[in-house]
């Protein structure tokens, strides 16, 4: 089978984040650019349904120049090729232009399967994978913490509030995984010597075939007014108990809408 | 934003992306699964070797700089940041590394039949297999020439008789390579440790390398097949040669100890306060960091020098010696320092300080004791060998 991973360079989980002053976004420069954390386990379950089924793994990403980078480290756990939808009209796009960039670059490739993170932990919205699956008109199983291939049948446990429900759909289909469903793999030290060598394109938006107006800030449906730094945490509240402190907590917490 | 110590330097210049890469790995492994749990091993005197031995095997980080047999064929430079990265961890992890690769693996990858490097590296590189190396005796350390271990020939096969003191691994080990005197002079024996007459006891009561297997090997006449001799080198070159391998890891290695000391001191100074200020803002302080960043970002930089010339033109052993004792030597230095900067905090195993600066006793002891190192680069600056 042929399977997708879509990947997001994002800067470092540990790192301050900063917005830029002048476009409100946000500054990737001031940290180091990491492999999506949440990416890491879509590429995991890429790497076992083709070592299980056989088939071939190609990572996708969009992103700046530096991107190339975490695209390589992606495919140094294993994978066979990359494409990397770089250009420069692109910086600023927001959820509704990235999923059409990520529809066209996927497009027309005959993927079996498109897996993608559960969510991006610098944006965190969740929303692309069903907005791929969506401009694709494939089946979408989001945030599947299970995930099972027989011929042509996926079927997948999708975590809820309240446990999982079992969905079936027929392949191809975009799949979301989250942490549940795996523990990824270290890049081996063969893994990353092969990454060099394995076939990556790189692709503007142009060559995607996409309207430059439909795509990057110019073009996002959202744009950030303004914003400010979070105020310093206040000090905690120490509660003594005399006696009367299971009480004094309960009233904190129900003030703080926690009960 | 303060800059870290290495930082400071940029010695990312240094190396390739992919080397980089591949140390990443490492300090990503280590941060995860080793430094979470390696106070509580040094303090029992345990280490899950075996687990640790697969999981390295799964990296690629057995063998890495050997080509073929499943080894992962890096650069010398990877090779070394990566055995910098584990010893960040531990220098008893590093060790487990080195002497499965550098010492148990290169012996037979260098001076092995095609058929005994089909036999055990592959399986040696996945971590199945746990190798060690036994050179030195009770009576005989720095001065392996003198070695006891003897194997004689009885019709092809050879009967091993003899012991070796100090075998890292030796405990855990499946097969071990051993140096024993023969009519031809000093030879190496691959001597599975199932063998009838092989014997190994731990060696307690250390006060170093605590999360590392330390062992005795004894051998009542062990029978080994004619095909268990390495045939390929005859003489002390045979270990030296493997010592060079490790003793390069060590050069890197121990500067891996001496950043997670450093690291963890300058955070220290920082957040502690004495005399209403951080003592870090003390210049007595600032000095010690200075100081002992300086002496890192040197030791790095002769250990850059070293693998540049390695995987380029190649290194000679004398070289080896100038990385091994400077390195070693500032390492324990600069763990000693920042032992100071931590006050009692230092002496305890809640921070990494103590731990490193014990186990870089052993470093600067082993593999050729500080002196020695001294002594050869004495020999190569004046023609006269002071050690005879
Ligand atoms: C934790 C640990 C793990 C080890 N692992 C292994 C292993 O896996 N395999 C293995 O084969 N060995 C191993 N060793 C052994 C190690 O290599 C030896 O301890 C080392 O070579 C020193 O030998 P020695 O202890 O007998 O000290 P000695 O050789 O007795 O030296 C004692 C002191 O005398 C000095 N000295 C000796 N000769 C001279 C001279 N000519 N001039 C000036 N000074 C001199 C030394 O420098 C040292 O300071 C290990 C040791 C330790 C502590």
């Amino acid at each position: 089978m042929k399977i997708a991973v879509c990947v997001k360079q994002v800067p470092d989980t540990w790192a301050e984040k900063k917005l830029k002053a002048d476009t409100s976004t946000l500054d990737r420069e001031s940290a180091d650019g990491v492999l999506n954390e949440l990416d890491e386990y879509a590429v995991e379950q890429a790497l076992q349904l083709v070592e299980a089924n056989g088939g071939e793994v190609v990572i996708v990403t969009m992103g700046p120049e530096r991107a190339a980078e975490t695209l390589r480290k992606a495919i140094s756990m294993g994978a066979d090729a990359g494409i990397h939808v770089l250009d420069n009209n692109l910086a600023g796009s927001d959820a509704i232009a990235t999923s059409a960039v990520l529809a066209k670059a996927l497009e027309g490739r005959d993927f079996d399967l498109i897996i993608f993170g559960s969510e991006s932990t610098d944006a965190r919205m969740s929303v692309i994978p069903a907005m791929v699956a969506e401009r694709l008109g494939l089946a979408q199983v989001t945030f599947a913490q299970k995930v099972n291939v027989d011929g042509t049948t996926l079927t997948a446990e999708r975590v809820t509030d309240y446990g999982f429900d079992t969905l079936s759909a027929t392949l191809p289909a975009v799949v979301s995984v989250v942490e549940k469903i795996n523990e990824p793999r270290y890049p081996s030290f063969k893994g990353i010597m092969a990454a060099k060598k394995k076939p990556v394109e790189t692709l503007t938006a142009t060559d995607l075939g996409l309207d430059p107006s439909v795509v990057g800030a110019g073009a996002a449906w959202s744009a950030v007014a303004d914003f400010a730094a979070r105020p310093p945490k206040p000090a905690g509240v120490v509660i003594s108990d005399e006696g009367s402190g299971g009480t004094s907590i309960a009233d904190y917490l129900t003030t703080s809408k926690f009960i | 934003m303060p800059t870290g110590p290495i930082e400071l330097f940029a010695l990312h210049h240094h190396s390739s992306s992919e080397d980089r890469a591949m140390a990443a790995v490492v300090k990503e492994y280590v941060d995860t699964n080793v430094k979470p749990h390696v106070a509580e091993w040094f303090e029992k005197g345990e280490v899950p070797a075996r687990e640790l031995m697969r999981d390295f095997g799964s990296l690629g980080a057995l063998g890495m700089h050997l080509q073929g047999y499943g080894c992962a064929g890096t650069t010398a430079t990877a090779y070394g940041l990566a055995a910098l990265e584990l010893e960040a961890g531990d220098s008893g992890i590093r060790s487990m590394v080195s002497v499965q690769g550098s010492l148990a693996m290169f012996a037979i990858y260098e001076f092995g039949t095609e058929d005994q490097k089909q036999t055990w590296l592959p399986r040696m590189a996945t971590g199945e297999i746990i190798g060690c190396f036994g050179l030195t005796e009770a009576d005989f350390g720095s001065n392996p020439q003198g070695m006891l271990t003897n194997a004689k020939r009885d019709g092809q096969d050879w009967i091993l008789n003899g012991s070796k003191m100090w075998i890292t691994n030796g405990s855990v080990a499946d097969v071990a390579v051993v140096w024993a005197q023969t009519t031809e002079g000093i030879r190496g024996f691959i001597v599975p440790t199932n063998s009838p007459g092989f014997v190994s006891n731990i060696i307690h009561k250390k006060m170093s390398l605590r999360a590392s297997i330390t062992s005795e090997l004894v051998f009542t006449d062990v029978r080994l097949p004619a095909d268990s001799m390495l045939p390929e080198v005859q003489g002390l070159r045979g270990p030296l040669s493997c010592l060079n391998e490790a003793r390069f890891g060590i050069a890197f290695g121990a500067l891996g100890a001496a950043r997670d000391c450093l690291e963890t001191a300058i955070d220290y100074s920082i957040n502690r306060v004495q005399f209403d200020r951080p003592i870090a803002g003390y210049q007595l302080t600032q000095k010690k960091l200075a100081d002992m960043t300086l002496e890192l970002g040197k030791g790095m930089l002769l250990a850059l020098h070293l693998s540049h010339l390695k995987d380029t033109v190649g290194v000679t052993p004398e070289q080896i010696s100038l990385g091994k004792l400077n390195n070693a030597r500032e390492a324990l230095k600069i763990a000693r320092e920042c032992r100071s900067i931590l006050g009692g905090n230092g002496i305890t195993l809640e921070y990494p300080i103590i731990r490193h600066m014990n186990n870089l006793e052993s470093v600067f002891t082993y593999e050729g004791t500080n002196e020695m190192h001294t002594l050869v680069i004495g020999h190569a600056l004046t023609g006269l060998a002071a050690f005879k």
